[in-house]
């Protein structure tokens, strides 16, 4: 689709240094995966890229401060998400003399690959492209597959948004430099930068830039057409390649990143700087719209007064840009390396959504989906809650990129029903998982319980056995010669009973005696769990906290994207037996 | 709170849509008006007002908002289909049974915009012939060959009060396509039952012109994208094909495509009717079969059905059909291989 592309209000102006604020607000989840650990307490003094949040496990990236000043607290904060929720923040005193760290450059070329993810993992490198995944983990090929393709992503297809297109325009050397280690370490003979064809400066400086390189790299601009900067739509209209259901690009051989990505990995092995900035485009109903470079943690206010402010009638904030954004709820949220883009609404530029009418299955969204598939009957399951038929037809394969809502005569918000069928699933599938372990603890629990009293019952039974030994020395007893017999009788019982268990083998399950119908039908179901396990979708559901993927993603999907894992309709002889 | 996108595509809306398909009939209407008479505009404004009324009632009824509902365009649209396809000047009571079934029984009943599993104006026409067969054939006849054609005051008088002082007969003639069924179905050669061709060129000079302003209208809606090529190029086919066939098999006794197309409802079946994403199929390959069968269908119950036309019941039948073959034409959506993905599909 073509929105209106609204990128000249904020490219009139070059990329300003943001000034300093007196206090940040550093979230220790900026990235897809674990959320970092806390290093420093309230009261310690920090360092500008002082790394403040390690980094755990394997997804996940460090944080660090932005500048030099005093941890005042170590605690919830709203954060810049749709949920409005808050989440664990360093809150930073800045003391105004920006005291930096010893930075030294990372000699990238001397070091084991696992040991430069490390480095770049503890600079906290993400993608900047919204999906914030951390960078280290793309770097390298991935096992057992080969990356013949790089491709940058520079199209930057959203409305409003222009900090890729400033940073192309005035700093390609750097990203070209970035990309050219990226290219190196994948082993990715071709490199393609990819420019939609609405930035013909950034395009001729990347060229410009290309041409001054010591690897060979491409510069292709592309038309303009949303969502062409989606990882997997650029990757297809670059190479023709087309990802697979639930996988990556790195399927088809090719790696996405960001052009803000291919500059902060410059910046971190050049100079050793970790990721403590990103170029913002503020925008909108504000004074003078332009791109800040801004430390991650300043608060969106601070923001919005450095493009002199709303202009009366501003009727909110949007972070990234229109079609893929999300309303602001707090202005004291701070700065998170997922934005790119703070929009400032007012009723004209942003009227409000005008009241839905009926779906007359016009067809119109099912054109307009670059995922091929047709979002009216999406809808009308999501709405019915029929979410298996949802998932039949492949709702998890929508990257929620809004072009069947905006060419919507109805005026359905579509895109809205697709997130609430997606999270409703995974919540039963959560749930399912629950009620699963519940019930093996409960199996677990019920052969416990027996399996105790039958050793109980051998124990009296042997004790009974002796004591009557030694009564039979001593007189027979008829009474004891009673109690012997009912013990011995109950003995065999429950040998008899472990017996028939162990013929079984297991515990009895309830899937024992079903009709071929069933049987087959459990079979498919499995088919399914393995080969949705299989594709690599066994990532948990984003938790609310998850950073928000907002404008272009690079390659790596948000755990939005993907095959989904097939929820099971309960079988009804399962449930009454 | 309602999420993103937070732009949507301006002028872009249910009512717009309607009334795009409204313009896009004008160009036929206009040419109806030229060749026979301005009775074509009381048949509209009566169909119009009835199809207004019950909107209105049914929405009343059903508790939903009069103002976006009955402003949506789409009851016009029915009301215009509806008053082109039977005959023009008959009378009001017809007017108000067909768009009873129409929109109250075909479209509310069944849950209103966007629920029909009918074409509600294919409803009403097929409840009328049924029912009324007779003054579903009396059409006007094209001016200058019929003694007389009434102008506007008089179509009024005819519509609300009979015919009056003028005989039925001084105004209508058998269409072209129902003169030469019946003489057909009589036995009749081709040669013996062609029919006065007006002067035209191949279903009479009249009805040709207003079948291709349909044809124009229907372009432009395909130009606006309103609708694809699918429906149209497959409904045309499947007439061309059928009655090619047929006319090779036994040219005795069947007329040549080219009748078929310029004759009765085919171009405004072809773009207007079956082209109802209501009704009809919505995936790519489904509109091919759905169209596709219903020009088949056109001209098999032209050809040995009892009814004047075959474009409605066609279509109609078509309808019933359409959820099943959506639901086997799925298209591959991105990403998943060239098996499409109906190997997914449970329960």
């Amino acid at each position: 689709v073509h929105p209106e592309d609204r990128k000249s209000a904020s490219t009139g102006r070059p990329i300003a240094q943001a000034p300093l604020s007196p206090r940040y607000i550093v979230p220790l989840r900026q990235h897809i995966g674990s959320p970092a650990e806390a290093l420093v307490r309230a009261g310690d003094r920090v360092l500008r890229g002082q790394m403040i949040g390690a980094a755990t496990g394997r997804i996940s990236a460090a944080v660090h401060a932005p500048t030099s000043g005093i941890v005042s607290a170590v605690e919830p904060r709203p954060i810049p998400h749709p949920s409005g929720l808050a989440d664990l923040c360093v809150v930073i005193e800045a003391d105004g003399h920006d005291e930096a760290m010893a930075m030294a450059p990372v000699e990238w070329q001397d070091l084991a690959p696992e040991t430069l993810a490390e480095r770049v993992r503890d600079l906290g490198l993400v993608g900047l492209g919204g999906a914030v995944f951390p960078s280290h983990i793309k770097l390298l090929p991935p096992p057992g597959g080969k990356i013949d393709t790089l491709i940058l992503n520079g199209a930057e297809c959203e409305p409003w948004i222009t900090c890729d297109d400033l940073l192309m325009r005035e700093r390609a050397d750097a990203i070209l430099q970035g990309a050219g280690v990226m290219h190196r370490l994948l082993g990715s003979p071709q490199v393609l930068v990819g420019i939609e064809d609405n930035k013909p400066e950034a395009a001729a400086a990347m060229a410009e830039a290309a041409r001054r390189q010591d690897y060979p790299v491409e510069v292709v601009t592309v038309p303009t057409r949303y969502p062409t900067g989606g990882g997997k739509q650029l990757t297809q209209s670059l190479t023709g390649r087309e990802t697979p259901s639930g996988g990556l690009s790195t399927d088809v051989g090719v790696q996405v990143f960001n052009v803000a990505t291919a500059y902060g990995l410059q910046r971190a092995l050049a100079a050793g700087e970790p990721l403590t900035s990103r170029i913002i485009t503020v925008t909108g109903h504000v004074a003078a719209p332009q791109n800040f470079e801004v430390r991650i943690g300043t608060p969106i206010r601070d923001l919005i007064a450095m493009a002199g402010g709303e202009l009366p009638e501003a009727s909110g904030h949007l972070i990234g840009g229109p079609m893929m954004g999300f309303d602001l709820a707090d202005l004291a949220a701070p700065v998170v390396k997922s934005v790119n883009c703070v929009i400032t609404k007012n009723r004209a530029l942003f009227p409000a959504p005008k009241p839905a009418m009926p779906c007359i299955r016009c067809g119109q969204c099912a054109r307009a989906c670059p995922a091929e598939l047709q979002p009216f009957e999406l809808y009308w399951y999501a709405r019915a809650k029929d979410f298996g038929k949802a998932q039949a037809y492949n709702l998890f394969d929508c990257i929620e990129c809004g072009c069947c809502s905006y060419v919507c005569p109805s005026h359905i918000p579509l895109v809205s029903y697709y997130r609430y069928a997606k999270s409703e699933i995974w919540m039963r599938e959560q749930e399912k998982e629950a009620s699963d372990a519940a019930r093996e603890r409960h199996e677990f629990h019920v052969f416990r319980l027996e399996r105790e009293k039958q050793e109980k019952a051998e124990k009296l039974g042997k004790k009974a056995v002796d004591r009557l030994e030694d009564g039979a020395v001593a007189g027979e007893d008829p009474e004891a010669a009673r109690k012997k017999a009912i013990l011995e009788a109950a003995i065999a019982r429950a040998q008899k009973a472990k017996a028939a268990q162990a013929e079984a083998g297991q515990q009895p399950k309830n899937t024992d005696d079903l009709s071929p119908a069933q049987q087959r039908e459990v079979a498919e179901i499995e088919a399914r769990r393995a080969k949705a396990t299989s594709g690599g979708l066994s990532a948990p559901p984003p938790s609310p906290l998850a950073p928000h993927p907002a404008g272009e993603r690079d390659s790596l999907p948000v755990p939005a994207g993907g095959a989904g894992t097939p929820t099971e309709e309960p079988n009804p002889v399962a449930e009454k037996t | 709170m309602i999420g993103s996108p937070f732009v949507a595509r301006e002028n872009n809306s249910v009512r717009i849509t309607m009334l795009k398909v409204l313009a896009a009939l004008v160009p036929g209407v206009i040419a109806h008006a030229w060749f026979f008479g301005p009775g074509i505009w009381v048949s509209l404004l009566v169909a119009s007002a009835f199809a207004l009324a019950f909107e209105a009632l049914a929405l009343v009824m059903r508790q939903y908002p009069l103002k976006p509902f009955l402003g949506d365009g789409s009851a016009l649209v029915t009301a215009w289909l509806f008053a082109l396809t039977v005959p023009t000047l008959a009378p009001w009571w017809l007017y108000a049974t067909g768009m009873l079934f129409a929109i109250l029984v075909a479209k509310h009943l069944y849950g209103g915009l966007g629920q029909n599993p009918f074409n509600p104006a294919m409803v009403g026409y097929a409840v009328l012939i049924i029912s009324f067969p007779m003054a579903m054939t009396q059409w006007p006849g094209p001016i200058g060959l019929v003694a007389h054609t009434p102008d506007l005051a008089e179509a009024f008088d005819i519509v609300f009060a009979g015919a009056g002082a003028i005989s039925p007969d001084a105004y209508t003639s058998a269409s072209p396509l129902d003169a030469l069924r019946t003489q057909l179905h009589a036995g009749k050669s081709l040669v013996e039952a062609m029919p006065d061709r007006h002067l035209g060129y191949l279903a009479g000079f009249d009805g040709e012109m207003v079948a291709l302003m349909f044809l124009l209208g229907g372009l432009a809606l395909l130009a606006n994208r309103q609708i694809t090529w699918h429906v149209p190029v497959a409904f045309l086919a499947g007439v061309i094909l059928t009655a090619g066939g047929l006319q090779l098999w036994d040219p005795e006794h069947h007329i040549g495509p080219a009748f078929h197309l310029l004759s009765g409802g085919v171009m405004l079946g072809a773009f207007f009717i079956a082209t109802d994403p209501v009704s009809g199929c919505t995936t790519p390959l489904g509109k091919l079969i759905f169209a596709g069968t219903a020009g088949f269908l056109t001209i098999l119950i032209r050809t040995y059905g009892g009814f004047p036309d075959g474009v409605a019941f066609a279509i109609l039948l078509m309808n019933t059909a359409a959820p099943f073959i959506d639901a086997y034409t799925q298209p591959r959506v991105f990403g998943h291989g060239g098996g499409g993905h109906m190997d997914d599909m449970k329960s």
